[in-house]
């Protein structure tokens, strides 16, 4: 789960960690009040969306208009919130259809005198959670983590024992920063480590970490990632959810226990497992067709989340033929197929479905389905399957 | 021949007293009865608080060590739900069992991390979480998989995913390549037994005679395996990567099968395992097949 960068601030803050002073703003006159409020002569304005590279990113509507801006007066800060809110913004991360900007958050300005890098992940490899940081702050880190690694500088955390002062110090030395710095990174690096494994995050990046003038840390932005298996033992980070921020059959799917995910192409696809939903997909795109979707209806599917697979599936108006690729092990193919037929009457098919089935009590399943009377086309392999399922659209 | 599972593994349920746990308990006793006739497999479960009880014949322990000393379990299958299989698994390591099958999905990420610094030098091998387990064909089955698609033959089968696991099972066998023993390792960013600990001991394993490994986007294990493949493995290997047209920054369905900063693309993956000489299945329909031609490429 993710969360904006103003909520993530709030949680740090309350963790201790050094955010800049900022004021959560969702008309122009509240950023206008914030920017006296603040009291200072230069402000940021920010947008509040989940994606990243804000500060490039531009409006649809207002295509000079940037994602974060630097004011210097009250009227400047309303002046731009009038253009941002409401509006959508593109970035890099965005896609072309951007997001729309509800909320904004203005930010007093900072004396920075350098600006660097850092993450906090689990890294699976070492199997634990490591502190990343680099001297390359700014919005490029990934180019720097592909074309220069030695930049990235590493700290892995020993479980149960948080981020240690001579770790930080290492760091601090190794990032060529001075004495003032150094107290402020001892302080800095563990806590916001500490917060990481507090919270059950899968990913803190400070992006840029800004050193000041007088030498200390400050969270010039936040990515806060939650995981969402561990949100049983943080039942106040739900109500942070911001569901404008997510596709709407998505979450549709994950209330019914599916998983899904849209995807451009125009073949729907229904599988039972994640391995084999991905597979799918793959195989269609190796019969030069293109998937809609990756829908995995899990271990145990029964009749209403079939129908609402194949309503979320239909919902999507570039879908020109459904492929259903079920290998039953446990839950056995003729229940499965009892769950289909059950759900194509109910959801009204108008578009080819092409089924492949395999795996425990096939023969049954099959001998079903030919004898439901439905127009529906049987596929004997994944390979045929995939034929018949690209045919159905160029036909 | 084959690995971990043999007719010296004796096995406990945790969380027998469950639905689902019983259930695959059963369907696994059943398994081995088969198999193994006069050899008690399956030989009980453990619920804390539940100590004493009897589920369908399964006498019921209080704790792993209780399980160990009185039944003489090796082996702990684990259906114990997320919120508490952490804990479970440490359970098992405090207890010294050898074999630990998590099948449980969606357990913390932290906690698993908590389970790695637990598993680094004790006696434990953890297979999983969030697998279809461990299957032996002819001895025994620890997991949820069908028992019947997997023929006992000479491939040793290593698999991210649960029925993509199934399906590469199937098609094997359809091309007469039943396996020596068959292990799902899970999707999940932090797993007990990876790979290259696979491919080592299938490499070791007289049983076995070539290694499918399937693999899918995300991570880098396929590639670590890759190199581990080129430097150390002699045997015929082929792959297959799901998750090919993916997109990137997406999450689907397994928590560790994700594309982010440019790595852990499908892409990456294929050619670090063409490049140690593994044949590599383009399409999951010719997984099966790309084991034959590794073989054939190997004998011919």
């Amino acid at each position: 789960m993710k969360i904006h960068e103003y909520q993530a601030k709030q949680l740090l803050k309350a963790a201790g960690v050094t955010v800049p002073e900022g004021i959560v703003a969702k008309t122009p006159d509240e950023a206008a009040a914030a920017f006296e409020q603040l009291g200072g002569s230069l402000a940021v304005v920010k947008s509040q969306i989940h994606a990243g590279g804000r500060g490039k990113g531009r409006f649809k509507e207002y295509p000079d208009q940037p994602g974060v801006v630097l004011v210097r007066s009250a009227a400047e800060a309303r002046e731009n919130a009038e253009r941002m809110l409401g509006s959508t913004l593109v970035t890099i991360q965005t896609g072309e259809e951007g997001k729309q900007v509800n909320t904004l958050l203005i930010e007093e300005g900072l004396d920075i005198a350098s600006e660097l890098y850092l993450g906090v992940i689990v890294d699976r490899a070492a199997g634990g959670v490591v502190a990343m940081m680099s001297s390359e702050g700014g919005t490029e880190i990934e180019k720097v983590a592909h074309e220069t690694p030695e930049k990235i500088l590493t700290a892995p955390v020993k479980a149960g024992y948080g981020l240690q002062a001579a770790q930080a110090r290492r760091l601090a030395y190794q990032l060529g920063l001075d004495a003032n710095a150094l107290a402020s990174a001892q302080a800095f690096l563990p806590k916001l480590v500490q917060f990481f494994i507090d919270n059950d995050c899968t990913q803190v990046e400070i992006n840029p970490l800004v050193v000041t003038g007088d030498g200390q840390f400050v969270a010039l932005d936040a990515k806060v990632g939650f995981d969402d298996n561990a949100l049983f033992r943080h039942k106040n980070f739900l109500e942070l959810r911001d569901l404008t921020e997510e596709d709407e059959s998505e979450v549709r799917a994950s209330d019914t226990g599916l998983s899904y995910v849209k995807l451009d192409g125009n073949i729907g696809c229904l599988v039972n497992g994640a391995g084999l939903a991905m597979s799918t997909m793959d195989l269609i795109k190796h019969h030069g067709g293109e998937p809609a979707n990756f829908l995995d209806v899990g271990g145990g599917a029964n009749v209403e989340q079939v129908t609402e697979a194949f309503r979320i599936i239909l919902a999507d108006a570039n879908v020109k033929a459904v492929l259903v690729n079920i290998f039953g092990g446990i839950m056995k193919c003729d229940v499965i197929v009892e769950a289909l037929l059950a759900a194509y009457d109910q959801v009204g098919f108008t578009v080819p479905l092409v089924v492949r089935l395999e795996g425990t009590n096939v023969e049954k399943a099959r001998e079903m389905l030919a004898a439901s009377g439905k127009d529906i086309i049987p596929a004997t392999d994944l390979t045929d399957a995939a034929k018949k399922v690209v045919g159905s659209i160029s036909a | 021949m084959s690995i971990l599972v043999t007719e010296k593994t004796r096995v406990i349920t945790q969380g027998i007293t469950g639905k689902t746990g019983l259930f695959h308990s059963q369907k696994s006793r059943e398994y081995a009865k088969e198999c193994q006739p006069d050899v008690d497999v399956f030989v009980g479960g453990v619920t804390p608080g539940k100590g004493g009880q009897e589920v369908d014949g399964f006498p019921v322990f209080n704790s792993v060590a209780e399980a160990v000393e009185k039944a003489g379990a090796n082996t702990s299958m684990v259906f114990v739900p997320p919120p508490f299989c952490g804990d479970a698994i440490i359970e098992c390591i405090d207890a010294g069992i050898e074999l630990i099958v998590a099948i449980t999905e969606g357990i913390p990420t932290l906690d698993m991390v908590r389970v790695e610094a637990y598993l680094k030098g004790s006696k434990s091998r953890l297979i999983g979480p969030n697998c279809p387990g461990i299957i032996t064909p002819g001895i025994a089955k620890i997991g949820i998989m069908p028992g019947y698609i997997h023929k006992p033959g000479g491939v040793g089968l290593i698999s991210k995913s649960g029925t993509l696991t199934y399906e590469a099972a199937w098609q094997l066998g359809n091309l007469g390549l039943g396996q020596s023993t068959a292990v799902g390792i899970g999707g999940d960013p932090i797993i007990g037994t990876t790979f290259i600990d696979l491919l080592e001991l299938f490499e070791n394993d007289p049983g076995t005679d070539a290694i499918m490994m399937i693999g899918e986007i995300g991570g880098n294990a396929e590639v670590l395996a890759a190199e581990y493949i080129k430097e150390h493995v002699t045997k015929p290997v082929a792959g297959f990567i799901a998750g090919q047209t993916a997109p990137p920054g997406k999450r689907m369905g397994h928590a560790g099968a994700i594309i982010s900063g440019g790595s852990g693309t499908a892409a990456e993956k294929m050619e670090a395992l063409e490049a140690a000489g593994v044949v590599v299945a383009k399409s999951p329909a010719d997984m099966g097949k790309a084991m034959q031609e590794a073989i054939a490429r190997r004998n011919g």
